[in-house]
């Protein structure tokens, strides 16, 4: 079995996976109609997106392994998305802001994950990156139109913006397991994805009247299973079912 | 491109023909292009679908309703889901387009002028109701996942239309 394609993975899968829980928590709570249906249709793309993942490391892995044992029975540290798409839903602004800072990344992932010598991972790029193009327009969208509103929705944009800035360079750290997967060809280097994709952020923030914040000090973990004290809360709300009543199914 | 063909027997055409959509259930799933392969091998059907998205929730539904019907004419089928190529929305068949206005969502327009409707900035869009161009975006994301909402300003009505997958 090879455990560097497996954390590889779930370097990729675990940021669908948890992202799709937090917008799912939206649903039926959206500020409008529209942004709850549209927060909830990416939730949906995004675990459609995890389950093909899995579905790959349930194969991989063998033995009794499903995408729902690997979806549902991992612990905390075995998770190993990224800091950023944990950050609850503060309000609107976050939600939004949190989209957009993943999916600038996300698509220029997918674009590169295309080109993937691992024949399963490179079918899934393919079918995701159209869903992905999307997302970004929706939430490139969305940040201008806060950005560029009221001044209520400026200041709580630029907020949330601030707030979360602190995550984005963890994006384009590697793992020892990434590592091993872009030298045989099958992973991204997403080191070389930094300067484009700051470069594409920049641009909309400047579109939408938005400071681009100053920091020098960014927050990581996630990607070696060290979460923010949000994934605990998170997990017990996605795990309850199997956790209480093992094996259960629909 | 050669990865396009479907390979489909003709005689599990005419079966495949009546399970339909669940979502969108005056188009059948051969009209929307999902059915990449379907092929009689020792007496068990092997058929292979694509998703539209990949978390359309219809998938399950139409893998149990193919096994259905051919359980009704005493065959029994496997489905296997495949990513490869990925569908698009050039795969809904003319008759499927068809069906689609006809049932009252717009059909996928070419990628450029999809775009330049999902952004709001041309009235590109048909309602299906009236047949007017005066349309507008309501939200880039309807009651699926694979469509978006619109309005016509003419007779008000609010339709869904089809994305365009490329």
């Amino acid at each position: 079995m090879n455990q560097n394609l497996i954390q590889y993975i779930f370097g990729v899968a675990d940021n669908c996976l948890i992202l799709g829980q937090r917008l799912g928590e939206l649903c039926g709570h959206g500020p409008s109609l529209e942004t709850d249906i549209a927060m909830t249709n990416i939730s949906l793309d995004l675990l459609g997106q995890t389950r093909s993942y899995y579905q790959y490391v349930a194969k991989l892995q063998g033995n009794d392994s499903t995408e729902d044992t690997v979806a549902f029975l991992r612990l905390e540290r075995e998770y190993k998305n990224v800091l950023l798409v944990e950050q609850p839903n503060t309000d609107f602004a976050y939600s939004i802001a949190r989209q957009f800072l993943f999916d600038v990344f996300h698509l220029a992932l997918l674009t590169e994950l295309q080109n993937s010598k691992d024949d399963m991972l490179k079918a899934i790029a393919n079918k995701s990156i159209k869903e992905v193009s999307y997302h970004v327009r929706f939430s490139s969208d969305w940040m201008k139109r806060l950005g560029d509103g009221t001044e209520e929705s400026h200041q709580k944009i630029q907020t949330a913006i601030n707030d979360l800035w602190i995550f984005t360079d963890e994006l384009f750290h590697q793992t020892d397991a990434d590592k091993e997967m872009v030298k045989q060809g099958v992973g991204v280097d997403v080191t070389l994805l930094k300067e484009d994709y700051y470069k594409k952020i920049n641009s909309i923030l400047e579109e939408a009247t938005l400071e681009i914040p100053q920091v020098e000090y960014f927050q990581k973990g996630g990607k070696l299973g060290i979460h923010s004290e949000h994934m605990g809360y998170l997990l017990s709300d996605l795990q309850y079912m199997q956790r209480t009543y093992p094996n259960m199914t629909w | 491109m050669t990865e396009q063909i479907q390979h489909i027997d003709q005689q599990l055409f005419e079966i495949l023909e009546t399970v339909s959509d669940p979502e969108i259930p005056v188009l059948s799933i051969m009209e929307m292009g999902v059915v990449r392969s379907a092929k009689l091998q020792n007496g068990i059907v092997n058929v292979q679908i694509t998703p539209t998205y990949s978390g359309c929730p219809a998938m399950d539904v139409i893998g149990d309703d193919i096994k259905k019907a051919f359980q009704e004419k005493g065959l029994e089928a496997k489905v296997e889901l495949v990513l490869f190529p990925a569908w698009t929305t050039d795969w809904i068949t003319p008759k499927g387009r068809l069906a689609l206005e006809k049932y009252g969502i717009a059909s996928p327009l070419n990628e450029t002028a999809d775009k330049e409707a999902l952004l709001g900035n041309k009235k590109v869009v048909k309602c299906p109701q009236c047949g007017s161009f005066n349309t507008k975006l309501v939200s880039q994301f309807g009651s699926t996942a694979c469509k978006a909402l619109f309005q016509c300003d003419d007779c008000l009505e609010p339709f869904d239309y089809f994305k365009c997958l490329k």
